[in-house]
């Protein structure tokens, strides 16, 4: 049935989502932040996720489901305290939860004993506080269908023979719930002939009519094979509201025992104690609700309407965010060639006429890029439990606290960040954070804290991972990076520099990533990867103190704001927010250091100059400094260089077109783009660059740094 | 004419579990996400018979039927309870709140509705 | 022609490098169109002779004369890339003229001779014998650059 499979789909999907709520609800409890809403939210997730899966027959998820929604309701009718430990059974407990919802999706297997153990860890604290009426087996449920869940099992004594005599008298309370004896006693009729007498006596005249009121009684008699019990079970949700006699015809009126309240169906043991709650519950309620009421219409004033969403096939805004990068390729080609024919003055309407319509392009541009930026919320939300894994693995006590989930990105980099996110966590945990002994020794609280925060920081995106570990281990990092001959001993390196050694290809080995890291993939490719998006990612510590890890990726993989050079007549974009400022060099401001080592004097310090038509293997004769201009860039890592090109023609806003598509990554080169005489220029991985020549730098022979002068 | 249900519940499963069963029978269907949206729907389209989910946020099944019977348009429409609960507690609750029958879940598409038959016309 | 059935028949471009004639299966062909100047890409391999664009997509293009082990192709506006699909990958190949559309059976092909040169084995599947022309089967997949290459050429 195509219909119930969608069905299914939209069931997971709802479990995604409950799961995202119940974890957000535990990890605020364990903040401490909870108030009585957030533990009703977290019951209700788990509620609703036991409900769906038993509409689709997942008995493990539901048994587990049933047990975990026990020991919440307890929590949330306040006989079980929400202190740090049993919040963080109950966190364990929702990861199980996600492992059989995704199993019952993907038909995988879960760990049965980490399974069974959580059970019996959620038994324990609900056993702890409740009371066994509290604690109904899911089987009890499962019999449950249709009007009657409960079979009234009242005792069906052999009739004597005889029509059934059924004396039925609604109180008023059944008509203003709105029952209706018409439909009662045609279902009366359903079960056999029957003969049916009305008694009006009870109606009053006119004026004293309450038209609320209940006058009417009926005695309904019916053939007597069907038993007794299925007579009751049509008034069974009703008995408390009417008078109702059952009896064979001829028999003498039996006793009123026979009315019992429902209640008394329940089995033996809860019996006595649910008739208890049934009479307590009225009052209260009653008190319960004006509280109640109040904080409904306190919630309902707090918040504002929810902005209107539509949802929209993802394809769809793709096509619509290509065109409009085709767009402006192509107002940038009209205004080019408008611009060469020369033929058009800068004040005519024809020039004020494009220059609007450049402006309209990038507005429209924005907004389209604004429509597929997301929070990065999505990627955030798988982090803690990953922590809470790592940490169980490794034997350390982690905290995690995220910032800044609301920041918004292009989609196209949302999907890059989970990797180098879990990948500098895995390192914060396994390497940063030390263990709860050391952490004592050093007089640090035993559990370490991890940040993880996304903010927004000059155009771009800035991800950081820090924690309260023991820092970079400098002697050791550099010591090792000798050994495998990665730097040069005799270069001096300044503290930031060696921290960054880890992303060295070849510095990470097995024994810096553990086992429980799993892929033993080394920070270089991280950091390759992140390159490849025309990220950046370093590292900053402070011994005993801890490490930062910064990752910045520009907002989005289609645009990029550049400056429009030429080398050895090739025209290429350098990305603007790379570019510190541009400089044309004067002669003793370059200082040589070999064939094809120079540095340039800027200010108080030396910057290493780099000819970018040699570095790209343009030409081989390098550009006269004097004859060139420079671009002094900044990478990531702090390392300042200055680009020497041919010229500057401009800056322009261009999109991003991709290498790798169809081709590789290559050397220096971020990505491309496609220019106003629709040729492709190349766009500078300005990181790569810096990068390549400092490499460049450390395993050559150390030359003396000459004084200006 | 046909018969318009109000369906109120939190999960979108549940909802479109009931939308295609309902619809299926024959009848027309109105649908609310919580008692809150339940009472606003109720109010724009009115209905023929109402099933509501007990846990639900912003205003529970209880609240919402209570809501229900002290309103005028409504006070003697039907309402039947569809939750996974059985406990006696919670229907004697809904039957104080003004429920008119109680439903348990997962349901029996036949069941429901007959259940919905047997109280209407 | 030999008898075709729809079963076994397969359909080529032929085309002409140098005096040689090739040919690949259509089925990869997207699109055939004039000589562009190519914007030429860095630490690149001799036959990769740059890129262009491709209606807004960025096409690497191949010289094709020189990866068989031909000298570099010397351009001119008369020069012809075909637009071909290789994996997931769209590629443009230099050639100097297409000829035509051969229609054949896979029984047509024939090995090709051992003295061939192991450039050419490498991509040459095999020889189709028309009107008393040779024409060699291109296979496409090893035509790429793969990254081995790429970190020696750097």
């Amino acid at each position: 049935m195509d219909a119930f499979e969608s069905i299914k789909v939209t069931f997971f999907q709802e479990c995604d989502e409950q799961l995202a709520e119940l974890e957000n609800g535990l990890m605020a409890l364990e903040a401490g932040d909870g108030d009585g809403e957030v533990i009703n939210a977290v019951f209700r997730a788990v509620h609703s996720v036991k409900g769906g899966a038993g509409a689709f027959g997942y008995e493990d998820l539901v048994k587990f489901a049933h047990t975990f929604e026990t020991a919440l309701d307890l929590m949330r009718s306040g006989k079980l305290a929400i202190d740090a430990d049993a919040v963080r059974v109950m966190l364990r407990a929702s990861d199980v939860l996600a492992d059989l919802v995704h199993a019952a999706r993907d038909g995988g297997s879960v760990d049965q004993e980490r399974c069974d153990t959580l059970a019996e860890e959620l038994t324990l604290l609900a056993s702890g506080e409740s009371k066994p009426a509290a604690m109904l087996e899911p089987e009890e449920e499962e019999d449950s269908f249709g009007f009657t869940p409960l079979q009234i099992a009242l005792d069906d004594t052999p009739a004597p023979s005889g029509r059934w005599r059924i004396k039925f008298k609604p109180h008023q309370a059944l008509y203003a719930k709105g029952n209706d004896p018409l439909f009662l006693l045609r279902e009366v009729a359903r079960l056999g002939e029957c003969e049916i007498e009305m008694d009006a006596d009870g109606v009053p005249s006119l004026d004293a009519l309450d038209p609320d009121g209940s006058y009417l009684s009926w005695t309904v008699y019916l053939d007597g094979e069907k038993a007794e019990s299925d007579i009751r079970d049509i008034f069974d949700f009703v008995e408390s509201d009417c008078d109702l006699v059952i009896d064979r015809e001829g028999a003498a009126p039996k006793p009123v025992v026979e009315i019992v309240p429902p209640v008394a169906a329940t089995p033996a043991v809860a019996a006595p104690r649910a008739v208890a709650p049934a009479r307590a519950e009225p009052e209260h309620r009653d008190e319960a609700e004006p509280g109640k009421a109040a904080a409904s219409a306190g919630g309902a004033s707090a918040s504002a309407p929810p902005a209107a969403t539509i949802r929209v096939d993802l394809e769809r805004v793709d096509r619509l965010i290509d065109l409009v990068g085709e767009l402006v390729i192509n107002q940038a080609m009209l205004a080019q060639r408008v611009g060469e024919t020369g033929a058009v003055e800068r004040s005519s309407s024809v020039a004020l006429g494009l220059d609007e319509l450049e402006q309209l392009t990038r507005e429209l541009q924005d907004s389209v890029m604004a429509i597929r930026a997301q929070p990065v919320k999505s990627v955030f939300q798988r982090m803690p439990r990953l922590v809470r894994e790592i940490a169980t693995a490794t034997g350390k006590q982690v905290r995690l606290v995220m910032e800044g989930e609301g920041t918004e990105v292009d989609k196209t980099v949302i999907e890059r960040l989970s990797d180098p996110i879990t990948h500098m966590l895995r390192n914060a945990v396994d390497h940063g954070l030390e263990g709860p002994d050391e952490r004592i020794d050093a007089g640090k609280p035993a559990e370490g804290t991890i940040k993880l925060a996304a903010l927004h920081r000059s155009g771009r995106i800035v991800i950081e991972v820090s924690d309260d570990g023991r820092g970079i281990n400098r002697e050791r990092v550099r010591a090792k990076a000798i050994e495998k001959g990665l730097i040069s001993p005799d270069v001096p390196m300044s503290d930031e520099e060696i921290d960054n050694i880890i992303f060295l290809p070849g510095f990470s080995t097995a024994s810096a990533i553990s086992d429980i890291s799993g892929r033993g993939v080394g920070m270089d490719v991280v950091k390759r990867s992140i390159q490849a998006l025309g990220g950046r990612i370093s590292i900053t510590s402070q011994p005993g103190r801890g490490s930062t890890f910064t990752l910045s990726l520009p907002l989005t993989l289609a645009v990029l704001d550049g400056m429009v050079v030429t080398s050895a007549e090739q025209t290429l974009i350098a990305p603007l927010t790379t570019i510190i400022e541009t400089l044309q060099p004067k002669d003793g401001e370059v200082h040589r250091m070999g064939p094809n080592r120079a540095v340039l004097s800027v200010r108080d310090s030396f910057v290493p100059l780099i000819d970018v038509g040699v570095s790209l293997g343009f030409h081989e004769t390098p550009t006269s400094p004097t004859d060139g201009v420079i671009l002094l860039v900044e990478s990531e890592g702090g390392g300042r260089a200055a680009l020497l090109v041919d010229a500057i023609q401009g800056q322009r806003q261009v999109v991003i077109k991709s290498l790798e598509a169809n081709y590789q990554r290559v050397e220096g080169v971020a990505a491309a783009t496609i220019l106003g005489d629709g040729r492709v220029a190349l766009i500078l991985d300005v990181d790569g660059l810096v990068a390549q020549r400092a490499a460049d730098n450390r395993t050559s022979d150390p030359i003396p740094l000459a004084k200006a002068g | 004419m046909t018969k318009r249900i109000l369906t109120v519940d939190d999960s979108r499963m549940m909802r479109e579990m009931l939308l295609l069963v309902l619809k299926e029978a024959g009848f027309d269907v109105v649908q609310a996400e919580d008692g809150e949206h339940g009472v606003e729907v109720l109010e724009q389209h009115g209905a023929d018979v109402i099933i509501t989910d007990i846990n639900m946020p912003k205003l529970d099944g209880f609240g919402f039927i209570e809501r229900v019977r002290a309103g005028q348009s409504h006070r003697a429409t039907p309402i039947l309870v569809l939750s996974t609960e059985s406990e006696a507690a919670k229907k004697q609750r809904a039957r104080d709140a003004g429920a008119t029958g109680w439903i348990v879940k997962p349901f029996d598409a036949v069941k429901l509705v007959d259940a919905i038959r047997r109280v209407s016309a | 022609m030999t008898d075709i059935n729809s079963a076994n028949r397969i359909e080529l471009i032929s085309f002409r490098i140098g005096d040689q004639e090739y040919c690949v299966d259509i089925m990869a062909v997207r699109e055939i169109r004039g000589w562009a100047a190519a914007t030429p890409l860095p630490h690149s391999p001799a036959y990769v002779r740059g890129v262009i664009n491709l209606r807004g997509a960025v096409l690497p293009i191949i010289d094709l004369a020189n990866r068989l082990g031909f000298g570099a192709t010397e351009t001119s506006a008369r020069n012809v890339i075909i637009v071909v699909r290789i994996g997931g990958r769209v590629v443009g190949l230099l050639v100097d003229a297409v000829s035509e559309i051969l229609t054949t059976t896979a029984d047509a092909v024939q090995p090709t001779p051992d003295v061939a040169c192991d450039a050419v084995k490498k991509f040459v599947k095999g020889i189709l014998a028309v009107e008393g022309r040779m024409i060699s089967w291109i296979v496409l997949d090893q035509i790429l650059p793969d990254d081995a290459v790429l970190e020696v050429a750097a």
